[in-house]
Parts: C-alpha cells; sequence; structure tokens
C-alpha cells in the first residue's frame, strides 16, 4: 500500500509546533540546545510513525522512552503527548494507535526508570552504610586499641549502673575477672572513705544533671586491699539528650596517696600517743566554727597531768613516755563511747573537743569521766605511779568566741584548777577569764615553763668593800621563754606573784639555789659565800613557805646561817600582817633577812627596829646617780651624805649595809671610805652561771 | 576537624531525608517511604511545590548556562543532593565539554549516589562535606585543587543555605567561602523566602523540623546579604522564574509564589 499524499501537511506542522511547544513548558531545567535535540529525535519518530506502513508502535515507543529518560517524568507531558498525538488526522484509527503506543512506551520507560531509580538509591544507601560502618569498624578498632592499652584503667556502666566493659588497665587495678566486675554494680563499689559528694555527683550525672565528674575515691580490690584512683567519670548521652553509658576513667594512685596518707598521718598525729596533734585538733576546731550554726555549742576539756615532771625527773623520759602513752589511752577508751576527740597537744597536755554539746554539764561529765580514767595508778616497768589531772573545762556557744580564744580560755581555767590545788576540774567563767587573759601571755606558759624546765638560775657576787672579798652571791632566777627570749625577774615576778604561781616558782629557786649552795663550804672552806635569795611579798605571807624553808634546808643540807632570804621593803614594812609571823619563824630557823631595795619606797625607818632584819640592801638606783671622787658636785654631796647616813643608821641598828648598782671603781671607793660594808653591782660582777660564780669563789684563798 | 560517623544511624531511611524529598518532588524515584510520606504532606498543605522545586531547578541550570557562557568551566555545587535533574556537569558541558564540576554534600547516601552516576567521569568529583564546617570542606583535596587560584569558580547554594540555623551563623560560612574563591568567581543563591507565601512559611518549616535538616526560611534582606562583597548580576535578587528567564513569556502571573529569591554575585 502506498501512502497517501497528506492531504493535510499544514496540519503536520502544527503537531510539530505543538510537540516542541509540550516540551518546552516541561523542561525548564533542561538546556535549549538538550531541549532542542530530544525535540528534533523525537519528532522524528513519531514522522516516522505516522508514515510507516504498516504501522509501527515502536518508534513511538521509543520517542516516549526517550522522553522518560530526558526527565520528562511528569504526568502532565505524558496527557499533552496523548492529546497531541490523538488529534492527527491520521488515516486508519492511526492517530489512535499512536497515542496508545506512546502511552505503553510512557509506562514501560517509567517503570523501567523508577525501579533503576530505587536500585540506585538503595545501591547508594548499601555503599553509604558499608563506607560507614567501614569507618566506624576502622574507629572501633582505632578505640578498641586505645581502649586495651591505655595505661588508666577504662571502665563503660550503663545508666542503671551496671558495668559493661573494662579495659585490661582497669581489671590489674582491681585485681578482678571482668566477669567478677560485671555481676556488680557501680553503687556497689562503694567504700567507707568516700566523701559523700562522691556519690551526690554520681547521682547528679546518672540522670543527666552534670556531664562529669572527678575525684579521688578508694575501691577494694578482688583480694581485699585497697586501691585509691583519681577517678573521672563522664556521661554518654543518647542523640535525644537522655542519659545512655557512663565511662569511668582512672588512674591508680594507691602509692601517691599511701605517702600523702603518710605524711598526712604524720603531720596530723602525735607519733608517741597515736592521738591526734595540735594541728589536727585545731584543724577540726576552726572546721566545726566554720560549719556551726548559731546555736550550736561546744565544749573543751583542757588536761594537763599533775606531777608529770617528778615523774620524768625521777624515772626517766621512757617511764615518762610510757606513762603518756598508757594516759592517752586510757584518755581515749574511756571517753571511746562518747565519740569525742581525744588529742595531745604537747607535753602532758591533752585535749577533748565536744562537739554539739548540749550545755556544760556534758563537758562536765567528760572531765570527770577523765579523772575518774585517771584514778588508778599505772603500772610501769614495776613502777606504780599515781597519776592526777587537772582539768580546764569549756563550754559555750561557738558563735560567742574563736578557736584561739576559746582555746586560751581552757588552758586559764586549766590553770585556775591546777592553783586551786591539782586533780580537779574547773569551769570556765568569764568574768575570771577576762582578767586573766591581759596576763596570758606570761601566766599561762608559766606553769609548763616550771615543768618543761625553761627556769634556770643564776648568781650574782656581793663582795666585802672592804679588801674586795666575794661575801655572798644572790641567786637570780631567769626564764629562758621559747618566744621572747631570756627574762630577767622582773619581767616575769610581778605575774608570777599574781598568778601565784610565785609559790611553786620561789620553791623551785630555793631547792636549786639551796642545793648548789650546800656544796661551797667543802669546796671553798670558811670563804664560802653566803647565799641570799629573794622571797615576794606573796610567799612571806604564806604559811607553808617556812615549812617549805625548813625542808629544802634539811634536805640540802645547807647550814641556814648561809641562807639570807631578802625582802622588799613592801612585804617587810608590813608588821601588822601575817608575814611578821613568818619572818620570824623564818629567823628562828636560823635564816637571815635582808630588805631588799631599800630607800626606793616609803619606809617607816621605825620598824626596822622591830623586824627580824640582819641587813639592809641600798637601792641600786641610789648608789648610780652618784660620781665617784673627783670634783663632787652638789647634789652628788647631798647624795653621797644620804648614803652615809644610811651606813650610820645601819650600823646603828646593828645592819650589814650592801650598796647595790656599783658600777665603778671609784664608787666602790667611797662607799667603802663611808663605811657600807658589801658592794654589789656591775664592778664586782654581773649575774652569771653557777660554775662561773663558784670559779671567782675558788680564786679567794680558802681560810685555815 | 571531620565528624566522625559513630554509628551508622546517620543513614536512617525511616527518617523523612531532604534531598530525597526534592527528588520526589521533582517527579523521581531515588527516595523511601518517609520521604514520599513527608513530601506528600507537604504537598498537601502547600500544591505548589513540585512547581517551585522545577523552578529552583531551572534557575540552577539558567544561572550554570549563564554563567558557562561568561566562560566559568569549574563548579562548586554545595548541597548538590541527588542531581538527576539537569545536573550541573551536564548543563555546562553544553558549552564548555571540558568542564569541572565537585559536587558536596553532607548526605552520605547522596553523595554515595553521586558517586554512582559520575563514577567513570575524571572530571567530575564528589565529596562528603558539610557547608556549616567551612574548614573542613575547604580542605577536602578535590575541593582545594578546584579552587586553586587563576581561573574563576561558579560556587552554587543552590536551596541549601536555608537548612543552616541561624546559630550556625550562615553567613559567616558564605564569607568564609567567598574568601577562599578566585577573583571573578560567581555566587549561585537560591534560598527559601518568607515573602511571597509568609502563610506558608510556619507549617512548611514545621515539617522539615523532622527531617535531620530543619528548614529556616530567610527575609529579602538576610538573602541580599549573603551577596556581601560580591558584585549582584542583573536582575540583582528576584524570585525564581524572575532570574533571566528562556523567553519573557516563562515568568508566570505570581512569579513570588514560587517563594525562593535567587541570584547571583560575581567577586571582584
Amino acid at each position: 500500500m502506498t501512502a497517501a499524499p497528506d492531504p493535510e501537511r499544514g496540519t503536520a506542522d502544527g503537531f510539530q509546533d505543538a510537540w516542541s511547544n509540550l516540551l518546552r513548558c516541561q523542561s525548564m531545567s533542561l538546556h535549549p540546545r538538550s531541549l532542542r535535540r530530544i525535540t528534533a529525535s523525537t519528532t522524528a519518530l513519531l514522522q516516522r510513525a505516522t508514515q510507516e506502513s504498516p504501522f509501527d508502535a515502536a518508534p513511538v515507543e521509543q520517542a516516549a522512552a526517550q522522553l522518560v529518560n530526558a526527565h520528562f517524568t511528569d504526568l502532565r507531558l505524558l496527557a499533552g503527548a496523548v492529546d497531541l498525538l490523538q488529534a492527527q488526522a491520521l488515516p486508519d484509527r492511526r492517530s489512535t494507535a499512536m497515542a496508545g503506543a506512546f502511552a505503553v512506551g510512557w509506562a514501560a520507560a517509567l517503570r523501567d526508570r523508577t525501579l533503576r531509580e530505587q536500585d540506585s538509591i538503595r545501591i547508594a544507601v548499601d555503599a553509604a552504610r558499608l563506607e560507614a560502618e567501614e569507618a566506624l569498624r576502622a574507629s572501633e578498632t582505632r578505640f578498641r586499641a586505645l581502649f586495651e592499652t591505655a595505661a588508666i584503667g577504662i571502665g563503660i556502666g550503663d545508666i542503671d549502673g551496671r558495668i559493661l566493659a573494662a579495659n585490661r588497665s582497669l581489671l590489674e587495678m582491681f585485681g578482678a575477672r571482668l566477669e567478677d566486675l560485671q555481676d556488680r554494680k557501680v553503687d556497689d563499689l562503694v567504700h567507707p572513705e568516700d566523701t559523700p559528694d562522691v556519690w551526690t555527683a554520681y547521682d547528679e550525672l546518672v540522670h543527666g544533671k552534670r556531664e562529669s565528674f572527678q575525684c579521688d575515691k578508694p575501691y577494694y580490690r578482688g583480694d581485699g586491699e585497697v586501691v585509691w584512683t583519681h577517678l573521672t567519670v563522664s556521661l554518654i548521652r543518647h542523640e535525644d539528650g537522655s542519659p545512655r553509658y557512663q565511662v569511668a576513667m582512672m588512674e591508680d594512685i594507691t602509692d601517691r596517696y599511701r605517702l600523702q596518707d603518710r605524711l598526712r598521718h604524720q603531720a596530723t598525729h602525735d607519733p608517741l600517743t597515736g592521738l591526734p596533734n595540735r594541728a589536727a585538733f585545731f584543724e577540726r576546731l576552726e572546721q566545726l566554727f566554720d560549719t556551726a550554726g548559731p546555736t550550736t555549742r561546744f565544749g573543751l576539756c583542757y588536761i594537763d597531768l599533775d606531777g608529770f615532771k617528778v615523774v620524768n625527773d625521777s624515772l626517766g623520759h621512757d617511764t615518762g613516755d610510757q606513762l603518756l602513752i598508757k594516759v592517752a589511752g586510757r584518755i581515749t577508751t574511756a571517753l571511746a563511747p562518747t565519740g569525742h576527740l581525744v588529742a595531745r597537744l604537747g607535753g602532758d597536755e591533752f585535749v577533748v573537743l565536744l562537739e554539739d554539746t548540749r550545755d556544760e554539764t556534758e563537758a562536765v561529765e567528760v572531765a570527770q569521766t577523765v579523772l575518774a580514767a585517771l584514778d588508778e595508778p599505772v603500772h610501769i616497768g614495776g613502777h606504780k605511779l599515781a597519776v592526777g589531772a587537772s582539768i580546764g573545762v569549756l563550754e559555750r556557744r561557738v558563735a560567742s568566741t574563736t578557736p584561739d580564744a576559746a582555746v586560751r580560755a581552757a588552758d586559764l581555767t586549766l590553770y585556775r584548777a591546777k592553783e586551786a590545788g591539782r586533780g580537779r576540774w574547773t569551769l570556765f567563767n568569764a568574768q575570771r577569764n577576762a582578767r586573766m587573759v591581759s596576763r596570758y601571755s606570761m601566766s599561762v606558759r608559766m606553769p609548763k615553763a616550771l615543768d618543761r624546765g625553761e627556769f634556770f638560775l643564776e648568781y650574782q657576787p656581793l663582795c666585802a668593800l672592804a679588801d674586795g672579798s666575794l661575801a655572798a652571791v644572790e641567786a637570780l632566777v631567769r626564764w629562758r621563754h621559747p618566744l621572747l627570749g631570756v627574762l630577767g625577774p622582773d619581767e616575769f615576778v610581778a605575774t608570777a606573784e599574781d598568778t601565784g604561781l610565785i609559790l611553786p616558782l620561789g620553791r623551785w629557786v630555793l631547792e636549786q639555789a639551796c642545793a648548789r649552795a650546800a656544796e661551797w663550804p667543802r669546796r671553798f672552806g670558811t670563804t664560802a659565800p653566803q647565799l641570799n635569795v629573794n622571797i615576794t611579798a606573796h610567799q612571806a605571807r604564806s604559811r607553808g613557805l617556812v615549812a617549805d624553808v625548813a625542808r629544802i634546808l634539811h634536805g640540802t643540807g645547807l647550814d641556814p646561817r648561809r641562807l639570807q632570804l631578802e625582802i622588799t621593803e613592801s612585804a617587810a614594812l608590813r608588821p601588822q600582817d601575817e608575814s611578821l609571823e613568818v619572818l620570824n619563824a623564818l629567823v628562828d630557823l636560823g635564816v637571815s633577812l635582808s630588805v631588799d631595795d631599800f630607800g626606793t619606797g616609803w619606809s617607816n625607818l621605825t620598824y626596822l627596829r622591830d623586824l627580824p632584819v640582819s641587813a639592809l640592801k641600798l637601792s641600786g638606783s641610789f648608789i648610780g646617780e652618784l660620781d665617784g671622787d673627783e670634783q663632787p658636785g652638789d647634789a652628788d654631796n647631798a647624795g653621797w651624805a644620804i648614803v652615809g647616813g644610811v651606813v650610820a643608821l645601819s650600823h646603828s641598828l646593828g645592819l650589814t649595809l650592801t650598796a647595790e648598782g656599783v658600777e665603778t671603781a671609784a664608787a666602790a671607793e667611797r662607799l667603802r671610805q663611808l663605811g657600807c660594808d658589801w658592794g654589789q653591782g656591775w664592778h664586782f660582777g654581773r649575774p652569771m652561771a653557777p660554775e662561773a660564780i663558784e670559779q671567782l669563789a675558788g680564786h679567794f684563798p680558802k681560810s685555815p | 576537624m571531620r565528624r566522625e560517623n559513630w554509628t551508622p544511624g546517620w543513614i536512617d531511611l525511616d527518617t523523612p531525608n531532604a534531598a530525597r524529598m526534592y527528588d520526589y518532588y521533582l517527579g523521581g524515584s531515588h527516595n523511601f517511604p518517609a520521604d514520599r510520606e513527608a513530601a506528600r504532606e507537604a504537598i498537601g498543605l502547600w500544591p505548589e511545590l513540585p512547581a517551585i522545586m522545577r523552578a529552583n531547578r531551572s534557575f540552577l541550570r539558567r544561572a550554570v548556562q549563564y554563567l558557562a557562557g561568561e566562560g566559568i568551566s569549574r563548579f562548586l555545587d554545595i548541597g548538590s543532593g541527588i542531581p538527576t535533574l539537569g545536573p550541573v556537569h551536564e548543563v555546562a558541558r553544553e558549552d564548555d565539554p571540558q568542564a569541572r564540576v565537585v559536587y558536596v554534600d553532607r548526605d552520605p547516601v547522596a553523595v554515595a549516589h553521586s558517586r554512582l552516576l559520575v563514577a567513570d567521569d575524571p572530571l567530575i568529583k564528589v565529596v562528603e562535606a558539610d557547608l556549616t564546617e567551612p574548614e573542613d570542606l575547604l580542605a577536602q583535596p578535590e575541593v582545594k585543587e578546584l579552587l586553586r587560584p587563576g581561573e574563576p569558580v561558579g560556587v552554587l547554594l543552590v536551596a541549601v543555605l536555608h537548612f543552616v540555623t541561624d546559630a550556625q551563623h550562615p553567613h559567616r560560612l558564605v564569607g568564609a567561602l567567598r574568601d577562599a574563591i578566585p577573583p571573578g568567581s560567581a555566587l549561585v543563591l537560591c534560598h527559601a523566602s518568607l515573602e511571597g507565601r509568609p502563610d506558608q512559611a510556619g507549617p512548611h518549616q514545621q515539617i522539615y523540623a523532622r527531617t535531620a535538616t530543619p528548614l529556616t526560611m530567610r527575609s529579602r534582606e538576610q538573602i541580599t546579604a549573603f551577596f556581601d562583597g560580591f558584585e549582584l548580576v542583573d536582575p540583582g535578587v528576584v524570585f525564581l522564574p524572575e532570574w533571566r528567564p528562556d523567553l519573557p513569556e516563562s515568568i508566570e502571573a505570581h512569579p513570588e509564589r514560587m517563594t525562593g529569591l535567587v541570584g547571583v554575585g560575581r567577586r571582584p
């Protein structure tokens, strides 16, 4: 069959225009040149289909497929194309056949394309997954290598605390197998020394309230030992932010910790008794003050052993140390049920810290418990030692004081217990404390100073003005104060007098000086100097003085006639006082008395006649103002005249006169000329060590 | 620093994915049920979306065509997605068969797919990188090679910046790219705009909030500001169909309905 000439050539041109227009509208993403190509190509195919006989659907289907493959996938294109193809004025229903063929070709190509695209996107997903997994595997491999070979211990747990993984270092640290740990939960790894913050922080972490925390934490190892770790715990969250895992990284710091621990223990504990030391006590006390509320009360029992020094001196330091250990043991045992802190402050001083007390009775009970615990004698190396203690008890509101003031007050209160006669407790008294605090720096140390042997004696020569020979020596007490250096009697005797410490101190001076002087007659014969010892007003009024002197003379074997007690005018010139009785009793013992520092106070000279004194010592301030013999001025003349008068007065009363403060040979000569008996001062010698004064005494020939 | 993919969770076919939704709008089948469902929902709310996407694709083609006509033969397509419809290299090669293109996307599936498409083409590279990490993006060897000084480059940020949130400082990111490209290079920008259809902005952004890439529509001012340091090519920043149409009649009655604002700028 021959193709009939196209009766409507114009119609075919009209189709081509409509076709390219359809494609253009559907091809906004296509380059105009591409569009032209596909338009030309599909137009040619369709053209072929209109002309070929018999009708062949293939070119139409091919055109449809080309369009689908060139992204003409919109259904509106299909609709438009079918419309156009059907509208062609072609014979034999060819228009319909073409439209059908186009729809078939388009659908088949689109189905292919869809399947191809689904395939390609799935392949892309697989490829992407593969790559991601490979990256993950690579990073996992790196992580695992890091995890396994890390020197620090790493453990991973879930949010419930189940331990999921642990690396080799961690297992070694814990001395455990992974199975052992996997049976346990993080919460089980509690150690009694954990600070409460650790578990608070842990709780916050697993609840997502914090990202990480760090601390030092001990763990029990599998073998029961303790391993100390520096621990860092971090939270890993789900993508939605909810907590997922916890990662613990720990460094074994056991060695460092033990060293620190040991150093800390050493720093905070008394090596002898094992009790917390002074530093630890103050640390705890300051902590208490830092954390106390406005109504919090606390108590202190300041304990000092009675007569510890005697034990130390007579039985040796080893026994003393043993005693301290036993005493510490007794106190801690007795107070163990109360849980109070017992510390050793030094020497034979202990302190008990009571936290959160209700009232004073609680602190008093503790003091009574301590005293009761020391009731029974302590057995040490065959010795049965009765140890007592004095206790200062203080119980106050934390807000009313400071750590330092509280300890000072307790110490002063203790001192009152000592003063009141030892073996007892005394309760803090605010008024008394205030009075005592002003003298604190001296008085608080003095009792201990005596026990610690901080006092010592020097001797100053008193020489006969006639021949310069050594007539007597005056014992002068010195205090080698640990902070202030060596103090003279004028710096601390007044305080000792006020606090009453003068009694034990005076006793000690007498004991020391008499023991020494007792040796002198044997060594120096009749030229052995007389011993002068000062007695204060307080001592002079003390009934115990006479007995003390008698006991000491007896104990040391010193001839009473070799002892002269120097009393101040204020002590001596009050006959109505009980001191007169004491002075008489002393004289009865064979001891002589002299009035010290004569001329400085207002002396009612008539009493000199009634006092049992045998010597006067003219105040050094008196002589020091006078020059020697050369060109004496009027004032000097008057001064010397007074000295002359005192010489006359002394002699008329039968008293030996000593001039103090003799600093020059001229003064000594003038005094000699005036008839003064003895002189004392730098011209004859400063106060010196016993050995030095004994050497001086040895220079004078022994009398036959 | 390169982000490590610790889990393959990023490749999650149950979460709608912007690149695959885009493919669906354009009539492609490179997508999964979750993508289609989200795309259909979006179309239900805003039936013009496929047309907007086609207009977007058309703009991309016209812009590349324009730049190729200006002699640019190197292109950096950032956020290239699944570029089956009128991909840059096909358009560019109409003018210069030696044109080179580097496709960049942060979606590993889109990257894998693009690699499948162009596996045998030595002039085309596909890089997995993230616009929000410009130092890393610019440090990729293929990108560095493309941006080497001398020859101008067409940088395409077509329908990608609205997936960068304000907190990620999109202007700073564009500035980083601008500073890295040779003089004479061009910036091609298409950005979802709050103008035109403000009624659609809210719900539309909500649909994208479910994807891994939430949508941030911006104002004309904000979009124009991306061209700081560039000289805008005529007609400046306009709605999608208004930019150098193939024929004057290609601009339909309501160009503002194609809410994307577009522009091309040249770096002096």
